[in-house]
């Protein structure tokens, strides 16, 4: 139970300019109450690193409208007029990395691998400045791991020890992303007594996750 | 049936029983409506489902299920969620049968741009560069002009999407295949003829003496 930690707190330990990694796809899957958090608190100069920024007001976007991102990450930012318009006025970086290769980067980096070889690119800019390697008379791109100091990640359930369990398409970019940076911090949308979730159902086991963000205090 | 459903309806024809399918957002999501009811084709979505399905009632949506696009979707019985790395593992690793997308451009060399316009629109590339890469079959669905202009052309001047030649372009006049020799013309549109693709294309087409008229 030492892993409960409660919300302000947990996100008053990221400082200004950290690199977040950040779950969901589309707000799908998104940790929205530490997003909330972050906006409230007005920890700033973020990098993130995410598969979109969402919409304007949803998910990862309420961080882009807050102005908290000087970098972003991401495989599409298409959704979001509004990164688009602050990567145009340059206040923000935005890297652009396919997204099989943005999954495939963060999950070597957190399996403890060099990287990992992929042929999507090869040919396009998405292979500007980056070495080549031919196998077996193919062309690959050596596509470097990632990291990140923080990984926000949502469940559908945690239980106490902080394993997380995910449901449908929420469960996208959540668990790569947890085994991928120094601190782990998971919320999900319940927390049931450890022993619910059977060992076959746990996405991310609880021994990666470093915080489970509390519930609130239920009134009446 | 207006133009895009004609496009999809001959796209769906391209599909057969147990395909794994990846339809791209936009005018390639028409393609699940022609489906023939007598085979079972399995949709893929990149966000992490086999086996999406549409879901018509709003009062049915789950915060936890979408499509690549983020909108509520429903799944068949049967289905499967998975994560990103595994979702992309099924494109690069050759169990993808047939991936369908827009285009902004094809060339002669049959070569994709549909990701970028320097200078005017830069949304990113999403799933498209993994999808055209590692597809078994690649279908570009689109319209043949935009405002006029020719989108089949001599030589992408867009950023490419892939390396990859594509294998089948189908518009609203015309089924083209990139062969070796170039971009073939294999069937028009009903009512369209011949001269009338060529007018409307600025890469050279090869013009066989037999073109079929497209089933739909």
């Amino acid at each position: 139970m030492c892993k409960l930690t409660r919300l302000a707190e947990a996100i008053a330990g990221i400082p200004i300019g950290a690199t977040l990694m950040i779950g969901g796809f589309m707000g799908v899957g998104t940790p929205e109450r530490m997003i909330d958090e972050i906006v409230r608190q007005g920890t700033g100069e973020l990098i993130v690193i995410a598969n979109d920024t969402a919409r304007p007001g949803v998910g990862i976007g309420k961080l882009i409208d807050a102005r908290l991102v000087k970098r972003v990450v991401a495989s599409h930012i298409g959704t979001n007029a509004e990164t688009q318009r602050q990567m145009i006025a340059g206040d923000i970086e935005v890297e652009l990395i396919p997204q099989g290769t943005l999954a495939e980067r963060i999950r070597s980096g957190g399996h403890g691998l060099g990287g990992v070889l992929t042929a999507t690119g090869v040919g396009t800019v998405a292979a500007a400045g980056k070495p080549t390697l031919e196998i077996d008379g193919r062309i690959f791109l050596v596509e470097r791991p990632l990291r990140a100091d923080f990984a926000l990640v949502a469940a559908r359930q945690a239980d106490h020890l902080g394993n997380l369990g995910y449901a449908l398409t929420a469960r996208n970019f959540n668990p790569l992303m947890a085994m991928a940076a120094d601190r782990v911090l998971a919320e999900a949308r319940s927390i049931v007594p450890t022993g619910v979730l059977p060992p076959d159902a746990v996405g991310t086991p609880c021994v990666v996750v470093d915080m489970l963000i509390a519930v609130e205090a239920r009134r009446g | 049936m207006d133009d895009k459903n004609l496009i999809a309806k001959r796209v769906a024809c391209e599909l057969s029983d147990g395909m794994l399918v990846n339809l791209g957002i936009g005018l390639p999501t028409l393609v699940a409506r022609h489906v023939p009811a007598d085979i079972r084709v399995h949709f893929q979505s990149e966000n992490g489902i086999v086996g999406m399905d549409s879901l018509n009632e709003h009062g049915l949506a789950e915060d936890d299920l979408s499509d690549a696009g983020g909108n509520p979707i429903s799944a068949v019985p049967g289905a499967a969620a998975f994560d990103s790395a595994f979702s992309f593992g099924l494109i690069r690793g050759g169990h993808l049968d047939v991936t369908v997308l827009g285009g902004l451009e094809v060339d002669e060399a049959g070569l994709l741009a549909n990701w970028m316009v320097p200078g005017k629109m830069v949304p990113g590339m999403g799933g498209a560069m993994d999808l055209v890469t590692g597809a078994k079959k690649v279908i570009v669905a689109m319209m043949h002009t935009a405002k006029g202009a020719a989108k089949i052309v001599p030589a992408c001047t867009l950023p490419l999407t892939s390396a990859r030649r594509v294998d089948l372009i189908v518009t609203e006049l015309a089924v083209i295949e990139p062969t070796d020799a170039g971009l073939v013309l294999r069937e028009v549109a009903p009512g369209v003829t011949p001269a009338d693709v060529v007018a409307a294309t600025t890469a050279r087409l090869i013009v066989p003496d037999n073109i079929a008229t497209m089933a739909v």
